[in-house]
């Protein structure tokens, strides 16, 4: 559990991740009746609809107001996203 | 109380009454009740008066001010508002303002109508009583102890306390047709790319849906009339017109199959009241001139299963966008690993977490076959078993939910549990089909009970039509 909060990028306290052990195991469990089932040779479906590639026209359209983006951000700087240390990080 | 859509758009073309007067009403009837149910995330009373305002500025020109003029309505508030917060229920997004409109916001405006609220939600759509938002829990209109339904709780009561004839939600196991059958309105979840999404905050983006709650079936239709159709800012929106459907909805239903699914109506849980509105309503229908019969959908049962891999899959990997960096909260930290995860861990509420870390372990190295690749199987099953059932059928009926409104708290400890109110519902999401719930009868403590009509993709017209054959004989 620990190794997937890692994973999910969740800072869980030992509580947390202690009551979400329980309730995962209660939900996986019910979703064990799926293993009943004879799914041979049966495709996956990813996506209901069977479109592919709806493209629009290659024309340059309205965007985003770089100013009015970067102010909804916790921290911006020079134009662009400001974030904590990323190389030699701890 | 101030009338339906249809009936208000009407008078403020008509100019038998002025929009500004049609919102002040609704305001007040906000103002009135709002206190107990807390329908909304944000009342946006300074807007709705300007919008209304325009309009009749418009009437007054002698200029055409759309099909929905004066209309009030209410956004679920997981459908970005440019320059107006928009939360998704979310400590995360709190004080957020999105730089654009969504395109069903952008459209119920070019049409007239005027917003007159954000609603409350489940946070980021995740629940099915609207408690899990950050902001609060909504009151059932009808008994505020009770819950509302969820995800989109808040509009399924503005829409039954009279706050606001139209409201839109969004579905993805059951959120718009869920919560419209525990508050006694009408709510439509439109097939699979219907509707455009651009501006909706995705939580599943194989299933999410945007789709119109209001107290009649004609109004549905009249709101569907402005926001179906293709839009070329959302790839997955399905590139044909849309048809007019408020136009056809009084066509009857002589000749239409209709078939009870055994697998639904039958299943654990479905209280006998509930049982009876289904019976009740095919018999309404048989004798409006429907053929009726029994059929089975059997993977129908595996459902709940399948959409509970799923759905939390496509959210964990959604959900990975708010890592503190573009948008909304951020906890610092040295540096951004550790600040990703302890904004998330703050920003997010335990039903969110819960999801993305089942989502995330269903599509883990060594899990995911057994998982997520068993319930896209799964899901492949279910659209051929739909598939047979409609090459004899044009609609199917079900409960929309199994029980009538369930009290606050009564279900918050047990997830499981709380999943299962969507065992009537999820088959459609999963097979990206059409489905609407109609009020009909009521259950236990006079509670209202809402029939589920079921539709092939893309077959509107008639599942319109079917529901409002029940709404005149119910």
């Amino acid at each position: 559990m620990e190794h997937v909060a890692k994973l999910a990028r969740l800072a869980l306290t030992d509580d947390e991740i202690e009551r979400m052990v329980g309730t995962l195991a209660g939900i996986l469990e019910h979703v064990e009746d799926l293993g009943a089932i004879d799914l041979d040779g049966v495709p996956p479906t990813a996506h209901p609809l069977p479109l592919v590639n709806v493209l629009r026209p290659d024309e340059v359209g309205p965007t985003l107001d770089r100013d009015e983006v970067l102010a909804a951000a916790p921290d911006a700087d020079d134009g662009r996203f400001r974030v904590p240390r990323i190389l030699d990080a701890p | 109380m101030t009338g339906t859509a249809l009936d208000i758009a009407a008078d403020v073309r008509a100019r038998r009454r002025s929009a500004r007067e049609v919102v002040d009403e609704h305001l007040a009837a906000i103002e009135a009740r709002e206190g107990e149910i807390h329908a909304f995330n944000a009342v946006l009373a300074d807007e709705a008066r300007t919008a209304a305002d325009a309009i009749d500025a418009k009437v007054a020109a002698g200029d055409d001010p759309g099909p929905l003029a004066g209309v009030p309505v209410a956004v679920k508030d997981n459908m970005c508002t440019r320059g107006i917060p928009t939360t998704c229920g979310s400590r995360i997004l709190e004080g957020w303002l999105p730089p654009y409109d969504a395109t069903v916001v952008e459209r119920l405006r070019d049409a007239g109508a005027v917003m007159v609220g954000k609603t409350n939600l489940d946070e980021f759509a995740m629940g099915s009583s609207t408690e899990n938002s950050a902001f609060g829990p909504t009151g059932n209109p009808h008994d505020v102890a009770r819950v509302p339904g969820g995800s989109s709780g808040g509009s399924a009561a503005a829409v039954a306390a009279g706050f606001a004839p139209i409201a839109l939600g969004s579905d993805t196991g059951g959120s718009i047709r869920q919560p419209a059958a525990l508050c006694g309105v009408v709510g439509v979840k439109p097939t699979y790319g219907r509707v455009s999404r651009y501006g909706l905050v995705a939580f599943a983006s194989s299933l999410d849906q945007i789709g119109p709650l209001s107290n009649t079936v004609a109004d549905a239709a009249a709101a569907l009339d402005v926001i179906a159709g293709p839009d070329v800012r959302d790839s997955t929106c399905i590139p044909d017109a849309a048809p007019a459907y408020v136009d056809t909805l009084h066509e009857g239903v002589d000749g239409v199959r209709v078939g009870i699914v055994e697998e639904l109506t039958e299943a654990d849980g479905v209280e006998p009241e509930v049982r009876d509105a289904v019976e009740r309503a095919a018999s309404a229908l048989e004798a409006a001139g429907a053929h009726v019969d029994r059929i089975s959908v059997p993977s129908a049962v595996y459902g709940i299963s399948a959409y509970y891999l799923i759905a939390p899959a496509e959210a964990s990997s959604n959900l990975a966008r708010y890592d503190g960096v573009r948008y909304g909260l951020r906890v610092e930290a040295d540096d951004v690993g550790t600040m990703n995860a302890r904004t998330r861990a703050a920003g997010f509420g335990d039903e969110v977490k819960r999801r993305i870390m089942l989502g995330t372990y269903a599509l883990s190295a060594g899990y995911f076959e057994a998982y997520y690749g068993k319930a896209q199987k799964v899901r492949t099953l279910i659209i051929r078993d739909f598939a047979r059932a409609y090459e004899s059928h044009n609609v199917l009926l079900a409960p929309t939910a199994p029980t009538v409104a369930f009290k606050l708290g009564e279900k918050t400890a047990d997830p499981l549990a709380m999943y299962l109110s969507d065992v009537c519902t999820v088959p459609s999401s999963l097979a990206g089909h059409a489905a609407m719930s109609v009020p009909f009868g009521s259950g236990v403590d006079n509670l209202p009970v809402g029939v589920q009509v079921l539709a092939p993709p893309l077959a509107e017209v008639v599942m319109l039509r079917v529901a409002q054959a029940l709404e005149s004989t119910g």
